[in-house]
């Protein structure tokens, strides 16, 4: 994990004026600025600040994965040899199915130390990639999470708790 | 729901990517794509009206931004899985909960400010009646992560 760094109160205001939903306007940034205090050329360079030190990992759309296609996902979680485990890792993160691929900590009776969330048109087509990844890395062992239900997907308010 | 025209996908390939961070970014995107600034902002609050788009926005790597971040696996009896359901729905920090196959069913992302405020949670997520088991799966290394979706 990175190592933990602080965050001046300018860089919180600009975060939590970021992470609502960017708006549809000609000069959005100018809009998002005022929210803060700022002005446009001092919420952009704090901008530009917070992507060189990688605190912004990305500024665009989400699609709503089901609405353009691909209707099935699986969270896998695969049971890698440590030895293993960064070269598996970054195969599996190349697959274009895959859009997450973390290593965890395993745990008593839960073995499985690598989760990737792969996407497909169906749960046949999700079966098969797996299939693929499985044969192309030689990993064996692996338990496929389907999801019943989604109680719940937002993304994160930063800097709200107090 | 309206299907995606070529311009769509274009658009929607090209938003995806790095919004521009200038004064006026759509009319940077409408440049590389041919168009009018006023259209790209047309069709995009369309597209967003019509479901295709679930956010425009920023994205901030937790870790950087002082946030611990890990993903909880629960083994909830049955007839518990709502109330516990709902009951991690309402912290700030759970962004994504879902029920799942298997015997761990009840699965949830965490983000909290310190380590102190996660074990706190977890003391109360896992006192919860028809909480049987908890797991704590802490990322080491994030290898990807990158919700893209080429439209073709």
């Amino acid at each position: 994990m990175e190592k933990r760094q602080e965050i001046d109160e300018l860089d919180r205001r600009v975060v939590r004026a970021l992470q609502g939903d960017f708006p549809l306007v000609a000069e959005p940034y100018k809009a998002l600025a005022e929210e803060c205090g700022l002005s446009e050329e001092e919420f952009l360079a704090r901008v530009e600040a917070l992507w060189a030190e990688k605190k912004i990992r990305k500024m665009g759309a989400v699609l709503r994965h089901r609405e353009v296609g691909f209707k099935a996902n699986v969270l896998v979680a695969w049971e890698v040899p440590a030895e293993r485990l960064d070269g598996v890792a970054h195969q599996m993160a190349e697959s274009p199915h895959v859009s997450h691929c973390y290593d965890r900590n395993t745990a008593p009776n839960w073995p499985y130390n690598l989760y990737t969330m792969v996407h497909g048109t169906s749960r046949e087509e999700c079966e098969e990639i797996v299939g693929t990844l499985a044969k192309e890395t030689g990993v064996k062992n692996r338990t496929m999470l389907y999801t019943k239900k989604e109680w719940k997907k937002t993304s994160m308010r930063y800097f709200t708790e107090a | 729901m309206q299907a995606l025209t070529s311009f769509d996908k274009v658009l929607l390939n090209l938003l995806q990517g790095n919004l521009p961070v200038c004064s006026r970014p759509f009319q940077k995107l409408a440049e590389e794509l041919g168009t009018e600034e006023s259209v790209v902002l047309e069709r995009l609050k369309e597209l967003k009206k019509e479901g295709y788009l679930r956010r425009i926005g920023t994205f901030f790597n937790s870790s950087r931004l002082g946030y611990e971040g890990t993903l909880v696996a629960l083994k909830v009896r049955e007839d518990r899985v709502e109330p516990v359901a709902k009951a991690i729905n309402t912290l700030a920090g759970a962004t994504h909960n879902y029920e799942r196959e298997g015997g761990y069913n009840l699965w949830f992302t965490l983000l909290t400010p310190s380590p102190e405020v996660e074990k706190g949670i977890l003391a109360r997520i896992r006192a919860l009646d028809g909480v049987e088991s908890m797991l704590n799966l802490r990322a080491n290394r994030k290898y990807k992560i990158n919700v893209q979706f080429k439209l073709a």
